[in-house]
């Protein structure tokens, strides 16, 4: 198998330069694209949203670049994905986050907000995520690595089967989810030195 | 668990680490790139670097070194130091940092928070606040430290948090430079006082003083000179910490580690 070509999706929410020098350290042929054109022209194995920021923003800017049909579509026939921090959020149902948003609505579940009389909000730092299933994603890591989070809001879904590893904060959540060669993860892998870099690394490999 | 986080800073000026990071593995002291990836590979939790020169014409300067630094740290990055508009803190994010610190110019316009905070999140926006005790409460100062303003350090943290503020990077200018430990009093009065997460700053100059802090309610505790100069191992902290049962990752050493 040849290098992965990852694309990494520019919709204007934040840093993607770390998740691109990232993926590169590990092994990565990586372009950043902020319209489908870009996309197409690089011929990627591997696509990968991050993001960080409001939610109602993200899906918007997703939807009027035109990706949200690529994406349904790529998911769909079951090609590598990985989504980061708000990347993992948009793949859900719905958000209370500034008024109620749509979501990409590939899993089932909603993005709801930490509540700042139960503990410090956001979550900032490093967190365990605990590993619930097997998934190619996990090879060669610990049972609970500490990966680095910073995030006010979390999923939760009715799925059990999609999730993949759980963190303790203000009571248990979902902060790894995916089946098959589709991934999501609200710790930010780019930020989370070894452990981080594995994750990229064997995502790569999928 | 949430873990408790040690952030090494990174001071500069002109793009030059001030006073210089020893260490005998590192060829140049000043270079603030490789004093940030020695830090990351001894166990730093977070990096800070804060341009204490701030000249505006050095602004891209830090950019440029946050965004090498980005390229082969991978831990988070907050940027601080004269930033003073929204462009300013997107072309800092843009360049690899993950926050920005905003210091005197949410003092001047506090409204920077809001739109900061609005436009790239509250996650990524940390304000700075340098306050020296005055009887039983404290006073905030601009610039440096080199202004006193009419605030009450208590007062315009909660206003900053209302305003957008998702951090508070404080420090103790009463403890700054002195190895005296961090301003317990001081810590404990604004963890109370806000539900965001506090990064004690001023003081440190033992490893005892890092148990003590994280104990009074911080969340992180930040440290410039204690480190530079050697008189704490970051590796010999982690473990002390973790033996003595505070909340922080357990200790490692990438630089007997090959990478990643």
């Amino acid at each position: 198998m040849g290098r992965p070509r990852s694309v990494v999706i520019d919709y204007g929410m934040g840093n993607i330069h770390s998740v691109s020098k990232a993926l590169e350290a590990v092994g990565h042929e990586v372009a950043t694209a902020d319209t489908p054109e870009q996309w197409e022209a690089f011929d990627p194995t591997h696509l990968v949203l991050p993001g960080v920021g409001a939610f109602g923003e993200g899906i918007s800017r997703l939807e009027k670049a035109g990706w949200a049909p690529i994406l349904r579509k790529w998911i769909a026939d079951d090609r590598p994905f990985l989504g980061i921090c708000l990347g993992m959020q948009l793949l859900f149902g719905e958000s209370h986050e500034f008024g109620t948003h749509r979501g990409l609505e590939i899993f089932p579940g909603a993005v709801v907000p930490f509540d700042p009389t139960k503990g410090k909000v956001p979550q900032i730092g490093w967190n365990e995520v605990r590993r619930c299933a097997t998934h190619p994603l996990w090879d060669g890591l610990p049972e609970a690595p500490d990966l680095y989070f910073v995030h006010s809001y979390r999923v939760q879904t009715s799925n059990g089967a999609i999730v993949l590893g759980e963190t303790d904060y203000q009571g248990t959540y979902p902060s790894f989810v995916g089946r098959s060669r589709v991934a999501a993860m609200q710790f930010h892998p780019e930020k989370s030195q070894r452990a981080g870099l594995r994750f990229l690394k064997n995502f790569g490999a999928l | 668990m949430l873990k408790k986080r040690i952030i090494p800073c990174l001071d500069m000026k002109g793009g030059r680490v001030v006073k210089g990071v020893c260490f005998e593995s590192l060829r140049d002291a000043g270079d603030p790139v490789e004093s940030a990836a020695l830090y990351d590979r001894m166990g730093a939790d977070e990096l800070c670097f804060l341009d204490i020169g701030a000249s505006v014409e050095n602004r891209g300067t830090l950019f440029e070194i946050v965004e090498k630094t980005a390229s082969r740290v991978f831990l988070p990055l907050t940027v601080g130091g004269g930033i003073r508009s929204v462009d300013e803190i997107r072309r800092a994010l843009n360049s690899g940092a993950d926050k920005v610190s905003l210091n005197s110019a949410a003092l001047l316009n506090p409204g920077l928070l809001t739109e900061g905070a609005l436009r790239f999140g509250s996650q990524c926006i940390v304000l700075a606040v340098d306050v020296k005790r005055e009887g039983s409460s404290w006073r905030v100062y601009s610039h440096g430290g080199t202004r006193p303003t009419p605030r009450d350090a208590i007062e315009w943290i909660v206003e900053g948090v209302r305003a957008g503020a998702g951090e508070i990077l404080l420090t103790s200018m009463d403890r700054d430079g002195t190895g005296e430990g961090y301003d317990l009093d001081l810590i404990r009065t604004v963890s109370r006082s806000v539900d965001v997460p506090l990064i004690a700053s001023g003081g440190a100059g033992s490893k005892e003083d890092f148990l003590s802090v994280f104990e009074a309610g911080a969340d992180a505790a930040l440290a410039a000179s204690l480190f530079h100069f050697g008189t704490v191992d970051l590796r010999d902290l982690r473990r002390t910490l973790f033996e003595r049962g505070a909340p922080v990752r357990p200790p490692f050493d990438l630089l007997k580690e090959p990478f990643p």
